[in-house]
């Protein structure tokens, strides 16, 4: 019995140490926190600064939580009340100290910790120390790319004790070029630290690298400056010749672009003869069904949004391509063979539906988000390439294909080719030429809108969309080889790889004007474009 | 939505109505013209073409401080009654608008125009009929008419404060410039000013200043953000200003955001971005990057809050932003109200002898001051993008900024002053002492 209560003391005692022990350390730990997270409330941007700073050496748990809010802009203050408090997306608030959810009605004075870019700058490399550690290896990648930018010599102790833990090869990599970014930016580095150091940037090779090198103040020792002068070189080259690939590639995406807008004139245009000015108008209203339809999705199933896409094409399509019949059946069926007045009243007509495209949908732009298989970008060698834009290639390969495909085996297809060949022997052989005249019509129309969905996603959808387009169509058409749609194929990749190798020399409004005189130049020699159509049809 | 095209059918019939009563009094006795008991004013915005998506909104706002105006008793005992006419984006139909409203309209004044070649088209009428123009947007100065009042923001009230800003340690101390611009008029004369305010005040080197023009519209960006990019990675702390105009921006901020240039990197100040343009962004990656103006939706002042109320009031559509130049044109036509009241007339030149000295409160706290220049003075405001598409005031200037017509950075104007009060000129050569007339 004595024993058993000796225990039981014993046990009470130490309960009571150890709790003890555990309420002072975090007495300790608050107490420096909570003197850090004050400065939140000056609203002031030296005071924040201060603010993170202490935050983040106060070693808290919570530490990364708050710096993390404060990036967001979810770190709150209500200088009356001397508090700050942390937001979650629905609005609640919480103690940004203890993370104890704050009951009753938000103070009056509520609003957010503002930061500016220094702070931003300082913020993501105080969140680079916090979360070398963290257990996401995103995370840590991105915080050691965060220290390699700002170089901070403060983290170096964390930079080396993560060095240590890690084991993923690309991560290590990373941390060894913001150790070596450090050792480079310090003061007291020894020369042959900073010749390895220089060595494992240089590895880096991309124009971070460059501009830390470049940056190397001029007082180093020789050896120094000149490894230091040779990795530049090195990595100039290197680069130089990344800029070449990068072009052929801008030009590849450009000339995508080209060939969305440009093929749906080819039919109305190239193989049917009719000047639509209003093609432009086809490709906006496609932009506009792209809207209405996330609009649709944002209102009735958000989680559906990286689909909207998908929706949007064969909708913008029917769309666009009803719009093109209605045109054809009410206007431009009167005035087959007269190339001026059909030009006229296309235009007009183009008139008339931006017009009520504004009147509809208001004059500003509209916002089209992009999914988030569209968003971002990642590096290819020495370059960078952005997911809309390789989709978009994707998209415009895949839609001439269709559209061949369409042409060569279907049943249309050929009564299309049929009819733009001999319209006398097609109307003879039982096709009915009008019929195939409209649904032509439309599949131009169709496709004009199909492209208006993907350039959505790269341009302003606003009532004016079409207008950048319509000259640069014609354009690709002419270049190619009026009525053959493997000269637009080709017409439009030539000339946006030569609009982009031209751009970086003679600069984006000279180039343009080059390619102009080029065209011009090119049609004096060739009047029917890069792949003249031969034989009859040339005479139909 | 219910507002604008019902105050739209009113305006028609009784445009209808006036133009009727005026076409007879013409035919019957010129006596009865003199019964017309409302006030013209002219609204001459784009409400169709390119420029719509911006001049839309400003006709609105001059549809609602008129409508606000009528409510409390009008002016001189008299309704104000707004003529708005379109004129389509198109330059040249600027000045045939401009003459309608005047000569046929008999308006008091007109409150309009956007771009600089829309103003410079339109000037000439303005000279020749003797009326009264306020242009509400931030323009390249170089410029001071006797019938313009210029509410919007001359450089030293916009440009060139910002460059301060970021050469400064909280502007991210910036050493290297890439001025980017849409290739017209105004983006040429304020390069032109910058590139000479960097290189004599802030002692840049000419290297460290990439200047680039890129058409209208122009929505390919990748081999310019690339260059953008390339250029900064020198090892100075590079930034971006950009007057790009319009319809580019759209596609420029996509292509930053999708190569990954952040503001902490390479930030962009722009001087043509407002709330109404980021309406159409998706504005998560381009937190921090900046804009200079001479107003904010997100400031909060009394004033400003009661105005952002009225315009969703009056617009029907709680989500639509305000912006600076719908600010200019609330100035603008306050300073006008108080003119007329000053004189008791609507009479061009002696309401435009009593506008230099009138004072109007402005949305963000302060007092706008009409100077002898036709200028105003401003407070001047950097604001960082926010991820709602609103802005963050960073930065603002101590003091109110008076508009300086004439820039003293260009060698061509830094002599000349505008002075409509004392010397009665709009370029007078401080140094051969003469008016360089117009």
């Amino acid at each position: 019995m004595a024993v058993a209560r000796a225990l039981l003391v014993a046990l009470t005692f130490a309960c009571a140490v150890v709790c003890g022990l555990v309420f002072d350390q975090a007495a300790a730990d608050a107490a420096p926190l909570d003197q850090a997270i004050a400065h939140f409330t000056a609203d002031d941007f030296d005071e924040t600064l201060a603010g993170v700073n202490e935050v983040a050496a106060s070693g808290s748990a919570r530490a990364e939580i708050i710096i993390t809010a404060l990036q967001n802009g979810k770190l709150m203050f209500s200088a009356e009340k001397k508090a700050v408090y942390i937001q979650d997306d629905a609005g609640n608030l919480t103690q940004a100290a203890t993370g104890q959810t704050v009951g009753g009605a938000p103070p009056d004075d509520l609003d957010n910790v503002k930061i500016n870019n220094r702070l931003r700058g300082i913020i993501a490399a105080a969140l680079g120390q916090l979360t070398l550690l963290s257990r996401d290896p995103q995370k840590r990648y991105d915080a050691a790319q965060a220290v390699f930018k700002s170089r901070a010599a403060s983290a170096l102790p964390a930079v080396e004790a993560a060095l240590a833990k890690e084991t993923d090869g690309r991560i290590k990599r990373a941390l060894e070029e913001a150790r070596a970014a450090i050792a480079l930016n310090r003061s007291g580095t020894s020369d042959p630290d900073k010749l390895a150091a220089i060595k494992i940037v240089a590895r880096r090779g991309d124009q971070d690298a460059l501009a830390l090198l470049a940056d190397i103040p001029a007082h180093e020792s020789p050896a120094v400056a000149r490894a230091a002068s040779a990795a530049i070189g090195g990595i100039q080259t290197r680069l130089s010749v990344w800029e070449a690939v990068q072009n052929a590639w801008y030009g590849i995406s450009l000339g995508s672009v080209l060939l969305l807008a440009a093929i749906g004139l080819a039919i109305t245009f190239g193989v049917m003869g009719v000047i639509n000015m209003a093609h432009g108008e086809m490709v906006m209203l496609g932009a506009y069904v792209t809207f209405v339809v996330q609009e649709a999705i944002r209102r009735y199933d958000p989680a559906l949004f990286d689909y909207s896409l998908a929706a949007a094409i064969p909708l913008a399509f029917l769309f666009a391509g009803a719009v093109g019949i209605l045109i054809e059946r009410t206007i431009i069926r009167f005035l087959y063979g007269r190339p001026l007045e059909t030009l006229l009243a296309t235009w007009g007509l183009s008139l008339i539906l931006q017009q009520a495209v504004r009147t509809a949908f208001g004059p500003t732009n509209k916002e089209v988000g992009n999914p988030s298989f569209m968003s971002g970008a990642f590096d290819l060698g020495g370059m960078v390439i952005t997911y809309n834009r390789l989709w978009i290639v994707c998209f415009a390969l895949a839609a001439f294909v269709a559209l061949i495909a369409l042409l060569r085996w279907s049943r249309f297809g050929l009564e299309m080719r049929a009819v733009t060949q001999n319209r006398a022997m097609a109307a003879s052989m039982g096709i009915r030429t009008s019929r195939i005249d409209a649904l032509t019509f439309g599949l131009g129309s169709g496709i004009a809108g199909m492209a208006g969905v993907a350039l959505s996603q790269i341009d302003n959808v606003s009532p004016n969309l079409g207008q950048g387009y319509i000259i640069d169509s014609f354009m690709v058409v002419v270049f190619g080889g009026v009525g053959n749609l493997w000269g637009t194929f080709v017409g439009s990749f030539l000339l946006g790889i030569a609009n982009k190798f031209l751009e970086p020399y003679a600069g984006a409004v000279l180039g343009k004007i080059a390619i102009l005189v080029l065209i011009i130049l090119f049609i004096q020699k060739r009047p029917r474009g890069l792949f003249a159509l031969r034989g009859r049809a040339v005479e139909a | 939505m219910s507002h604008t095209p019902l105050s739209k059918i009113q305006l028609n019939r009784r445009r209808l109505l006036a133009s009727a009563t005026g076409l007879a009094a013409g035919l019957m006795a010129p006596r009865l013209a003199v019964a017309a008991d409302t006030i013209k004013v002219g609204i001459l915005h784009s409400l169709s073409g390119t420029m719509a998506i911006s001049e839309t909104t400003l006709k609105d706002v001059m549809l609602m401080l008129i409508a606000e105006q009528n409510k409390q008793g009008g002016l001189l005992g008299k309704k104000l009654e707004p003529v708005v006419v379109d004129p389509a984006s198109n330059w040249p139909l600027f000045a045939e608008k401009a003459r309608e409203l005047i000569s046929q309209d008999k308006v008091a004044a007109v409150f309009g125009c956007w771009t600089s070649v829309s103003r410079k088209s339109v000037l000439p009428v303005f000279k020749e009929l003797d009326n009264i123009l306020f242009y509400p947007v931030q323009y390249e100065g170089e410029e001071s008419q006797r019938n313009v009042f210029y509410t919007g923001a001359a450089p030293n009230q916009q440009a060139i404060p910002a460059v301060d800003y970021l050469a400064s340690k909280d502007g991210g101390s910036v050493k290297r410039w890439v001025l980017e611009g849409t290739d017209y008029v105004y983006p040429r004369t304020t390069n032109k000013i910058l590139e000479a305010y960097l290189k004599n005040e802030l002692k840049v080197a000419p290297e460290d200043i990439l200047i680039n023009y890129t058409p209208f519209g122009f929505s390919d960006w990748q081999t310019e953000v690339s260059r953008i990019k390339a250029f900064g990675s020198a090892g100075k702390k590079t930034a971006v200003v950009s007057t790009i105009n319009g319809d580019a921006n759209v596609p420029f901020y996509k292509e930053l955001g999708n190569q990954g240039i952040k503001a902490t990197d390479i930030p962009v100040v722009a001087f043509s971005v407002g709330e109404e343009e980021l309406a159409g962004l998706d504005t998560k990656p381009l937190v921090g990057h900046l804009a200079a103006w001479n107003y904010f939706e997100s400031i909060k002042t009394p004033a400003n809050l009661a105005f952002i109320k009225k315009w969703h009031a009056f617009i029907g559509n709680p989500k639509r932003t305000t912006n600076d130049p719908m600010e200019a044109h609330y100035i603008g036509f306050h300073m006008w109200v108080k003119a007329v009241e000053k004189v008791g007339s609507t009479d061009a030149d002696k309401v435009i002898a009593a506008l230099p000295g009138t004072q109007t409160p402005n949305l963000t706290g302060g007092t706008a001051t009409m100077l002898a220049n036709h200028h105003i003075t401003k407070p001047v405001y950097i604001g960082e993008i926010r991820p709602d598409g609103q802005f963050d005031v960073v930065w603002k200037t101590k003091e109110l900024v008076p508009g300086a017509a004439w820039s003293p950075y260009l060698p061509g104007s830094k002599d000349l002053v505008a002075d409509w009060v004392k010397l009665n000129c709009g370029n007078y050569n401080t140094v051969t002492k003469t008016c360089g007339g117009s």
